[in-house]
């Protein structure tokens, strides 16, 4: 008898995934959204809130093209990120700083509430699209246009924006609750994620890079939100992954100069959740553990893990700890995009980045890159001493400066 | 023996008539975006292997779309009482050649079960409902107050450390609208919250929650229609 044949998964996967593919739009198995969306601006239905110039525009997933402002941005933040990763959104908004980008951080905004609906069940349709569209009139009423900080937000405002041009109903509902409000029903051109911004800026960023990442190996983990939720809107590039996976965050990864190898679980999901991460995580731990640290732990040892979502971020990082308690293969800080490209531009790595909130260890990947991080956690800390006197609070002022390679 | 239909038994639930389980399918199935997330099933399993769900419970997107396709009423029940809590709603099973959307279908099936106030729901949200508290109440899902030790245990003692230097920590924080707030994740208008409670209101998402907690109810309508009238 022979011996049975072992069949290598790990490398028929990445096989499979080296093919580069390329699409026509001309044959894209989806109408456009836009086309429908003008059409019913046309009828008097809604506003179509346009991109302001200058946008960069890039290839979506069956070959479109999507515009992508630079500025004159609106700043849907991510309740996630601001609660919990504050350094995530202050990173966001020290890049448009740095590059002296117009933009606006409304206080007359909500979160999605999508984390909730996707949590528990506890809302309806046109409950979410009226948040949503609250949301775009509050946009739209300002001039500037809404750039999403959260990937749960982004792909359910991609899902909301579908059943709103395609069930009249729902949005003679949403166009009632909205007048009680006094406000339109605006629905923007495009659905724009904050790292979409990133990556059309990532050649500008790298320009002004003065941390070298050469020496480092970073690992991708994409937002399913971002990606599966109406998969055709994300950015897709034939360079990046032959196309195969989206180019958003890899290819900011690869312009600051990292390597960033495939690995087998790359689509996974992290595990958050919704509902798990908060009052389940005996599932969260486990799937983000064993389906994806360890992973890429085994298969590439990476230096860091790069995602550009809330509950990629939160999960992938805090659920290490327990892992460890248990002897797994875990020990990989994980960033945003945003904070490592601001980390690579210079931010300081508490008062921007505020590294405080994550709980793996990022201080072997700040020795690597030849951070002294101990000096910027001493002045953190006259920071914290002062504002606990009551001397001062931590302003732009403070944090605006370029700290790192200089 | 237990009575088999398709591999399936039938009727786990006898104490519930066949009419309220056809009842729950017949208004699950009338939800708009029904007939966009099932069109069939080849069996091939694509779904479930891309599930991380499928991973760790015993629960597969296939079971769903082919119970529903077929409109097996018994066993759609079984998946509302039984399944829908370990979806983890990241819609990997989109990759489905059907284009069948399981995870929209679990969308569907778990906002008819807490609105028609299956008890299975109502439990497995015990545990969530101050979160519900806080989205209605400021519009997100989570606040830097709620990390909590007692909480978050499993996310190492630093939580203890958030805990104990949130005010300074948040004060240190240089984003306008972040800057020293704790009880929400940004300091949001009044307003706009106001506008907030009157979309919960308008559209009948607060009769949701009575369904889930009377108490939960009583309390946000307390507050909600408080700042309401005080707004007009």
């Amino acid at each position: 008898m022979s011996a049975p044949t072992i069949i290598p998964i790990v490398d028929n996967i990445m096989q499979k995934k080296s093919r580069s593919v390329r699409r026509d739009p001309q044959n894209a198995p989806t109408h456009d959204i836009r086309e429908e969306l003008f059409e019913l601006e046309a009828r008097g239905e809604l506003i179509v809130q346009r991109v302001p110039e200058p946008y960069v525009e890039v290839q979506t997933k069956y070959g479109r093209t999507k515009k992508i402002p630079i500025g004159k941005t609106w700043h849907h933040k991510s309740c996630g990120q601001c609660g919990h990763i504050p350094g995530y959104t202050a990173s966001i908004f020290w890049l448009h700083r740095q590059f002296g980008i117009d933009h606006i951080d409304p206080t007359d905004q909500t979160s999605c509430t999508g984390w909730n609906y996707y949590a528990s069940g506890t809302s309806n349709p046109v409950a979410q699209l009226a948040v949503m569209s609250r949301n775009f009139a509050a946009a739209h009423q300002t001039g500037y246009y809404p750039l999403i900080h959260c990937g749960t937000s982004f792909g359910h405002y991609k899902e909301c924006r579908e059943e709103i041009v395609h069930h009249a109903d729902y949005r003679a509902e949403v166009r009632r609750v909205l007048a009680k409000l006094g406000k339109p029903l605006v629905v923007p051109e495009e659905i724009v994620h904050y790292s979409e911004w990133v990556h059309v800026m990532r050649d500008r960023i790298a320009e002004r890079q003065v941390v070298d990442f050469s020496d480092i190996t970073a690992t991708v983990h994409t937002a399913c939100h971002y990606h599966k939720i109406v998969v055709e809107d994300a950015i897709y590039d034939p360079d990046i992954f032959g196309g195969q996976r989206t180019a958003t965050v890899t290819a900011t990864m690869q312009a600051l100069g990292a390597e960033v190898p495939d690995y087998s679980t790359w689509f996974d999901c992290c595990g958050f959740g919704f509902r798990h991460v908060l009052v389940q995580r005996d599932f969260t731990r486990s799937f983000a553990v064993q389906r994806k640290i360890q992973v890429m732990k085994e298969e590439v040892d990476p230096d860091l893990v790069v995602t550009h979502d809330t509950g990629c971020v939160t999960t992938l990082d805090k659920s290490q700890f327990a892992a460890k308690a248990h002897d797994f293969k875990v020990g990989i800080p994980v960033l945003s995009d945003a904070q490592v490209a601001a980390l690579a531009m210079g931010a300081h790595p508490f008062r921007v980045l505020q590294l405080h909130w994550h709980t793996s260890d990022w201080r072997p990947l700040m020795e690597k890159l030849g951070i002294d991080w101990e000096k910027y956690w001493d002045e953190f800390q006259e920071d914290l001493a002062a504002i606990r006197s009551g001397e001062k609070t931590l302003t732009w002022e403070d944090a605006d400066a370029v700290v790192l390679g200089v | 023996m237990p009575e088999w239909t398709l591999g399936k038994v039938t009727n786990k639930y006898p104490d519930v008539p066949y009419e309220e389980k056809e009842r729950l399918f017949l208004e699950t199935k009338a939800d708009p975006r029904y007939p966009g997330y099932i069109y069939g099933c080849y069996e091939c399993g694509i779904c479930v292997s891309a599930c991380p769900s499928a991973r760790f419970y015993d629960y597969s997107p296939r079971v769903i779309a082919q119970a529903m396709a077929r409109e097996d009423v018994e066993r759609f029940y079984e998946i509302m009482v039984e399944d829908i809590c370990n979806c983890a709603q990241c819609f990997s099973c989109v990759r489905c050649p059907r284009q069948n959307n399981p995870g929209g279908l679990v969308t569907i099936i778990r906002e008819m079960a807490v609105r028609n106030g299956v008890q299975e729901a109502r439990d497995v949200l015990q545990g969530y409902t101050r979160v519900i508290y806080k989205v209605m109440l400021k519009g997100n899902q989570v606040s830097p107050d709620m990390l909590q030790p007692d909480f978050f245990p499993d996310w190492g003692p630093w939580v203890a450390g958030f805990k104990g230097n949130m005010k300074a920590w948040r004060q240190a924080i240089p984003v306008d609208t972040l800057r020293g707030v704790t009880d929400a994740a940004w300091r949001t208008d009044d307003e706009t919250l106001r506008e907030l409670y009157t979309i919960w209101f308008e559209t009948g998402n607060i009769d949701i929650i009575q369904e889930v907690d009377e108490g939960l109810y009583d309390l946000l309508v307390d507050v909600m229609e408080e700042e309401l009238e005080e707004w007009e």
